[in-house]
């Protein structure tokens, strides 16, 4: 069963969303898209200063087997990528919500947030998807 | 219909990741394909490859129906249990499928074939056999098992009596023997796909799930044909239908070495390789080592001072932590190639194929 985190925001491509304190927000990939990809072996995330709309392939994600974009779930702002991904994605398949982070955006309305899946509609997506 | 080996429901039970294989469930990973590739490059790890098909050919005319069949040359096995690598051809010289051909005895040879290519192999051969009077049996009564990495053969033969045991550990490289008992035997032979030492053990399917459990319990990893692929690519061994087909010879596959021509022997397929060997080899396959940051994959355009390829295999190398791939492109002489991935023209270096043999890498990083 995956992991889906309450006080997260879901797309129904698999990323999550989370608003910090500053008025950014993380983004990354669920638990099920991690173990849906398998052993990821080299990231790219984008640089900050660039505007992604919402849908935009914003990072990539490359496991043993095949390449997957990641899709922005707002439009916003990129405010940094997550570095130490380089030399240790597989810290996206041991902790996809905490260290395996892609992205900070600021996003160019703060009320998008509240418009993406809360975690049990994604957890209800899972299981009529499977 | 998918097509289930003898050994579904035991990959099921271990948590095995599923996916359909050319028309077979099989198992991509049990967890992590990437602890499964270094379990086989530093200890031991086994892969079910029920899905490929022993094929038993009997007959007093055999071997020289299989000098007719194979551009690898049977004249080569003298002893019994040595075996061979071969392209099957077409009469233009593309490949129907490539093979492992055993010497059991003179009027007796076995061949295992790929399972995607299996019934257009089969049709192939009977029609072939015919005129030569040879018996051509498919054995999916077997399973098969490939026990692969440097402590493979030793947690491998825990499963044979003694004797059997002594007799497999003295197998040399590319020796296969029949074990156990004369009703039901096993056959055990030094090969894999891994660049490992190991064996590829054929045995009555219904015993398979039993010598699963043992060889697991024995501490030999259960592996997929997730890391079976990373496994083999880093050992720069092709594989049917990405890195040859029907439409490629194998002069322009890498596999030269496997063709004998000297003896004037008229195998299928010898005057297609002739006439391009005179007109000149349109395309030679050259292994690559990505030197920027990123992953190669098959189909990627690869541009070349001599003109375009195309990248035939391509993945991340556990062992060599950088992308490595086998590709298809014009002959010339050069050492640094572009190939166009996703979008981004990468630099990759032209290398020998294999990477890496015995967990070793071979090329310089």
């Amino acid at each position: 069963m995956s992991n889906v985190p309450q006080e997260l925001r879901y797309t129904k491509t698999h990323e999550w969303v989370k608003p910090l304190p500053d008025g950014g927000v993380l983004i990354g990939i669920t638990d099920h898209a991690q173990h849906a990809l398998g052993d990821l072996v080299f990231v790219e995330v984008p640089e900050a200063g660039r505007s992604v709309a919402a849908g935009e392939a914003c990072a990539v994600v490359e496991s043993v087997k095949a390449a997957s974009d990641v899709y922005s779930p707002i439009p916003g702002e990129v405010l940094e990528g997550n570095a130490g991904l380089a030399d240790a994605p597989e810290k996206i398949n041991s902790d996809p919500y905490g260290e395996g982070w892609l992205l900070k955006l600021k996003p160019a309305n703060a009320a998008d947030v509240a418009a993406l899946l809360d975690a049990s509609a994604y957890a209800r997506f899972l299981e009529a998807t499977a | 219909m998918q097509k289930r080996t003898p050994l579904y429901d035991v990959h099921v039970a271990q948590g095995a990741r599923v996916v359909d294989f050319g028309g077979w469930d099989m198992p991509l990973h049990y967890g992590s394909q990437l602890e499964e590739h270094h379990a086989v490059r530093r200890d031991a790890g086994v892969f079910d490859v029920s899905h490929m098909c022993p094929v038993d050919l009997e007959g007093e005319r055999t071997r020289e129906f299989l000098r007719h069949l194979l551009a690898n040359d049977v004249v080569r096995l003298v002893e019994p249990g040595k075996a061979l690598y071969s392209c099957m051809l077409n009469e233009r010289g593309g490949v129907i499928d490539d093979l492992i051909v055993y010497f059991v005895r003179e009027t007796h040879f076995r061949l295992v074939v790929n399972a995607g290519t299996a019934e257009k192999d089969l049709a192939w051969i009977r029609a072939q056999a015919q005129p030569y009077g040879v018996a051509v049996r498919e054995r999916r009564d077997l399973a098969m098992l490939a026990v692969q990495g440097p402590n493979a053969r030793n947690r491998a033969v825990a499963l044979l009596a003694p004797a059997d045991a002594e007799a497999a550990l003295r197998l040399d490289g590319f020796f296969g023997r029949f074990v156990g008992s004369a009703a039901a035997p096993w056959f055990v032979a030094r090969t894999g796909y891994t660049g490992e030492d190991g064996f590829e053990i054929m045995l009555p399917a219904a015993e398979a799930a039993g010598a699963w459990h043992r060889l697991v319990e024995g501490g030999v990893r259960p592996c997929g044909l997730g890391a079976r692929d990373t496994l083999r690519l880093e050992a720069g061994m092709n594989l049917y239908g990405s890195d040859m087909d029907e439409n490629v010879t194998p002069l322009e596959c890498g596999l030269a070495w496997t063709v004998a021509m000297k003896a004037p022997r008229p195998f299928v397929g010898r005057g297609a390789l002739e006439a391009q060997k005179a007109a000149g080899v349109p395309r030679r396959q050259v292994g690559l080592l990505l030197e920027d940051k990123g992953v190669l994959r098959g189909h990627q355009k690869v541009v070349t001072p001599a003109g375009e390829g195309e990248i035939t295999s391509g993945t991340y190398s556990p062992t060599l932590e950088r992308s490595v791939a086998l590709a298809r492109v014009p002959p010339g002489t050069y050492d640094r190639v572009q190939v166009d991935v996703r979008g981004r023209l990468l630099t990759a270096r032209v290398v020998k194929p294999p990477f890496v043999r015995y967990g070793q890498p071979v090329i310089d990083l």
